[in-house]
């Protein structure tokens, strides 16, 4: 059912287009928005005929991300074809009218952008055919209507109600994702026929008041139910063409459709009928109440499109099917009338420059035509008979006089039902006669307003008329909607009903005329109403929404401010405690840490050696002032670790620490150099013991750790490499064959790293303005002497000795301890003792020392060679090798994994000069600016 | 000898983490190096002890050794961690004296703003 999917993303792929064409003039971007939503349109109305008639369900489906359940999935359904032809038909509508609404200045591309973005979530919202899909488009409605509510965004209440809304449509969305989650894991499935099948497993699981709530949350939200309401009248400084999209036929109606979608799994319980129908009754009462002292027009309809919302809550919770199918019937009909009411609001606020009902009055003698479509909207939705309000209000009357379910005080649902409706009739009254008729203000009649464009009220004529249709032929024009709406949201038979004007003298048609009459004489009497309301307190909903906001922000604030206070030990600290705490929890966890292994022997000088290792390293804690012997405890920790490494059986690891370990001096000497001491910086008291805390937990921990792992041999992957080291690889040395073969790809990594880090450090080092220390941290001035002649003398002795060893290390580290790394620290440690002994200008006279194309050269190299077995039709990487027989030397192996290595080499002998030469070179520049 | 090690490598750990949490840049950097090695040390250890037995397979020998060498794998991802552990040294080390150039401080708790 590709038709599916093209109604659903038409829109969503047109909202790239009004952007794009917002160059070409405003009629360019207005056609290019209403095309494609003709379209779909028309594609929708094409399948009537199979789902209204044959009753079909439509599906399409493809996999999004099975393994999480998410599917890109869609239904066409009765009640989904209903809110897909509201959504579509009455977008078009507003396209049609905000084009004209549109003042030049504003960005129609934008503005229609978002509407179509919007317009394709409500879509997806409807047609979902898979819980976490609906919620993904539930989520994006919520966004759509952010920036759609927050368009004029160079104005404050602008931005305030967008956010408002945002904060508690997005709020209840999480909370709806976790219900969909629960009701998923429940049912097994986030197919929604299966869990619109599952209604009985659901009702009976004992998370389903959690499922329910979570899932009301979300719909009480966006339907702007109490105690969520607030948002709906903030979110009015939106353009109307948008109030009049999103608070009648869309964004607010998504609750109401998730409460109808959801009716055949949810609904049927006590707990469903409590809280569906009290928050709507709430509502319901409430938002009529507010809406009848509003003096903004927008502000009038929105608290009556909050009453309007509680009445189909209400309906959705007597859990009735006659009542649902009412819901349904209302849905459609306050669609119609409150669009047009909303688009009529615009008009009047467009033409007049106002929507004070204060500062308006007479305006019948201006706008004759746009009096006449707003009376009669008006009166449906007052209810007046041979309208569609009166239909559904009449079937609501009829359902709330026969609740049985509240016991002794069944009265009061059909009582305040009828005070509703008096309300309703009042502010519907108010709306047309404060506006229309009266006498002109003064202020108005200088403005002398004006019919605004043609075309701009046919949105509204068309939505009157069908008001009307439906209220005189309600079995011809809407019945078979209304049928396959109903019998989607039932998931079953439908009930017995007749859609006729005339009922007979009932109690329902009883309460419609006590709530016409009621309300005729509320607004006749209205002075000592509002006379009364004045003295309530109003609560200021932004006011106090944004004290709750700036709470929650101070609050957070504090909570960052204690965790995050910028300052790198504390990061350290939050980062060790949990450590400390799982490896020590851990490992008490496990009483066996000293595995059956068999303990090695001990000896002397191993026993020794360890001693010497942990003075020196406390040593470093203990040393202040002396930082030049704090240097020589690491060398010496760093020398007994290689070693360590040498004793157990790594000569290549002894090879690499012991030259590592030569740089690293020569680093943290530099290092130093440039970093004065300014005495001894006093830890607190507190502080020492909390560290020392962490950092002894921690090295229990990992001795412990250490321990447990020496005495618990596990399972190895090393056989293999041990094994394929001569077959596969043609190296006996398995460490540097591993290296540059069989993780050859880890190495090229690796070497990228570092020629990363060189690169960074050149970088960072330029125009690096350091002031060059004259006196050491115990106060000597600094010696300016050359290095001693001797050293000179013996270091360039040195030299081709130690590049010719280099070198043997280089070619034999296939077979014997050495390679790419090992030689090229060897060859980086012989050139840098030329720079400490005769001094950066006399070795950049004689050697080449432009060392970062080295580095890339290396690295490219590396890179290379594992292409060239790409070239071949091998993996990247794969190496291959022969022995040849040379005269003299004798047999001898070339592998292209040495080529691997050359690359290697170059790349560690370029990376190390880089760095040390770069920061030894700083130190003569300054100097000899300096003197 | 596990006994030894496993003291060394915890003390190495504790050394380590004590410096890091001083305030002295210095003593950061020195900090940095003790525990490069002491990680170093503790990935070497966790695959078991060896002695007189380097990962090299003597000419003419028959693949069949039986595990007696020592484990060529850790040595591998430690030699290049060794390496890697003072370019990073290096990186940290620059960056600290650019931020020293800014700040002018070698108090951490100084450099905690990245506006100046």
């Amino acid at each position: 059912m590709s038709v599916l999917f093209a109604i659903v993303l038409l829109p969503l792929i047109a909202a790239l287009l009004p952007r794009l064409v917002q160059s070409m003039g405003r009629s360019t971007v207005a056609i290019v928005t209403a095309l494609p939503v003709l379209l779909a349109l028309l594609l929708l109305l094409g399948t009537a005929p199979s789902v209204l008639v044959d009753g079909e369900l439509l599906q399409a489906a493809v996999p999004w991300l099975p393994q999480a359940g998410l599917m890109l999935a869609f239904r066409l359904d009765g009640l989904a074809w209903l809110f897909a032809l509201l959504i579509l038909g009455i977008g078009l509508l507003v396209i049609v009218y905000g084009h004209y609404y549109l003042e030049k200045s504003d960005s129609g591309g934008r503005f229609f952008s978002l509407l179509l973005l919007f317009m394709a979530a409500m879509l997806g919202v409807v047609c979902s055919d898979n819980l976490l899909l609906l919620v993904v488009f539930w989520e994006l409605t919520s966004i759509s209507s952010f920036l759609l509510i927050g368009y004029w965004s160079g104005q404050a209440a602008a931005r305030k109600g967008a956010r408002m809304a945002l904060t508690l449509t997005g709020a209840g969305g999480l909370a709806l994702l976790a219900g969909v989650i629960l009701i998923g894991q429940t049912v097994g499935s986030y197919d929604l026929g299966t869990v619109l099948a599952s209604g009985d497993l659901i009702r009976s699981h004992a998370l389903y008041p959690l499922m329910l709530v979570l899932v009301l949350l979300g719909v009480f939200t966006k339907s702007a139910q109490f105690p969520f309401h607030f948002w709906l009248p903030h979110a009015m400084s939106a353009p109307t063409p948008v109030s009049a999209y999103l608070h009648s036929a869309t964004m607010v109606k998504a609750g109401v459709f998730l409460l109808a979608r959801f009716y055949p799994a949810l609904a049927g319980t006590d707990l469903w009928f409590v809280l569906v129908s009290s928050i709507g009754l709430v509502t319901l009462l409430l938002g009529a109440w507010m809406a009848l002292f509003r003096h903004d027009l927008k502000g009038l309809l929105a608290y009556s499109t909050i009453s309007h919302l509680g009445l189909i809550t209400l309906l959705f919770g007597l859990s009735t099917r006659l009542a649902a199918v009412a819901a349904v019937f209302h849905v459609i009909n306050h669609a119609t009338f409150k669009a047009s009411l909303f688009m009529a609001a615009g008009i009047i606020d467009h033409e007049t420059g106002t929507r004070d009902i204060r500062k308006l009055g007479g305006l019948r003698r201006y706008l004759p035509h746009t009096m006449a479509l707003a009376t009669v909207a008006s009166m449906a939705m007052a209810g007046v008979p041979l309208l569609n309000g009166f239909l559904s209000k009449e079937m609501f009357f009829a359902e709330a006089a026969d609740t049985p379910l509240y016991g002794s005080l069944n009265w009061l649902v059909p009582t305040l039902a009828t005070i509703a409706g008096m309300l309703s009739v009042a502010y519907s009254l108010r709306f047309v006669h404060d506006v229309f008729f009266g006498p002109v203000p003064a202020a108005l009649v200088a403005h002398a307003p004006h019919e605004p464009r043609r075309l701009m009220r046919v949105p509204v004529e068309v939505l009157v008329l069908l008001c009307l249709a439906v209220g005189v032929f309600p079995a011809v024009v809407v019945g078979p909607l209304l049928a396959a709406a109903a019998t989607a949201t039932l998931g079953g038979e439908l009930p017995e009903y007749s859609l006729a004007i005339w009922h007979g003298l009932n109690v329902p048609f009883l309460m419609s005329l006590l709530a016409l009459t009621g309300g005729v004489a509320i607004y006749v009497w209205r002075a000592p109403l509002f006379a009364l309301q004045r003295r309530w307190p109003r609560p200021h909903a932004p006011a106090i929404f944004e004290q709750a906001v700036q709470a929650l922000v101070a609050v957070a604030g504090r909570f960052v401010r204690f965790i995050d206070n910028g300052a790198l030990q504390r990061y350290v600290s939050w980062l060790m405690l949990p450590v400390a705490l799982i490896m020590l929890a851990a490992m008490a966890s496990r009483p066996d840490w000293l595995g059956e292994h068999a303990l090695t022997p001990v000896d002397g000088l191993s026993i020794l050696a360890t001693i010497v290792a942990v003075l020196a390293a406390l040593a470093t804690v203990v040393l202040r002032r002396q930082r030049l012997v704090a240097l020589l405890m690491i060398s010496v920790v760093g020398l007994i670790v290689s070693l360590a490494f040498l004793r157990l059986s790594a000569p290549d690891l002894a090879l690499t620490q012991l030259s590592v370990e030569v740089v690293t001096v020569l680093l943290l000497m530099l290092a130093m150099y440039f970093l004065p001491s300014r005495g001894v910086i006093e830890s607190t008291w507190w502080d020492r013991s909390r560290d020392l805390f962490l950092s002894l937990s921690i090295g229990v921990g990992v001795g412990l750790l250490a321990l447990f792992a020496m005495t618990h041999p596990g399972a190895t992957i090393s056989t293999f490499f041990i094994d394929n080291s001569i077959p596969g690889g043609g190296g006996a040395n398995v460490v540097n064959v591993i290296l540059v073969d069989f993780r050859g790809f880890d190495t090229l990594g690796e070497i990228t790293v570092l020629a990363i880090a060189a690169a960074g450090i050149y970088a960072l080092l330029e125009n690096l303005g350091l002031c060059l220390p004259i006196y050491d941290p115990e106060g000597r001035p600094w010696a300016k002497d050359r290095s001693p002649l001797v050293l000179q003398m013996i270091s360039r002795a040195v030299l081709p000795i130690a590049l010719l060893v280099a070198m043997y290390i280089l070619v034999r580290g296939h077979n014997m301890p050495g390679g790419g790394f090992i030689a090229g620290l060897i060859t980086a440690v012989a050139l840098v003792l030329q720079y400490v002994a005769s001094g950066v200008h006399w070795v950049h006279a004689r050697v080449p020392h432009n060392y970062h194309p080295l580095v890339a050269f290396g690295v490219l190299l590396a890179g290379l060679t594992g292409l060239a077995s790409l070239l071949l039709g091998y993996p990247f990487l794969t190496s291959t090798f022969e022995y040849i027989y040379w005269p003299i030397v004798g047999k001898f192996e070339l592998a292209s994994a040495m080529l691997f290595d050359l690359g290697v080499y170059i790349t560690v002998v370029g990376a190390t000069l880089l760095i040390l030469a770069r920061l030894g070179k700083l130190s003569v520049v300054e100097q000899e600016e300096g003197n | 000898m596990s006994t030894l090690l496993a003291t060394a490598v915890g003390v190495l750990y504790a050394t380590a983490i004590y410096l890091i949490l001083r305030r002295s840049i210095v003593k950061l950097v020195i900090g940095l190096v003790l525990l490069s090695n002491a990680a170093n040390l503790l990935i070497f250890t966790s695959s078991g002890l060896t002695r007189y037995a380097p990962p090299l397979i003597p000419e003419g020998a028959d693949m069949v050794l039986n595990g007696v060498v020592a484990d060529p794998l850790a040595q591998a991802l430690i030699l290049t961690a060794i390496v890697i552990g003072f370019g990073v040294l290096a990186f940290a080390v620059v960056l600290i004296h650019r931020a020293y150039e800014v700040v002018k401080a070698d108090d951490m708790d100084q450099m905690k703003d990245t506006d100046t």
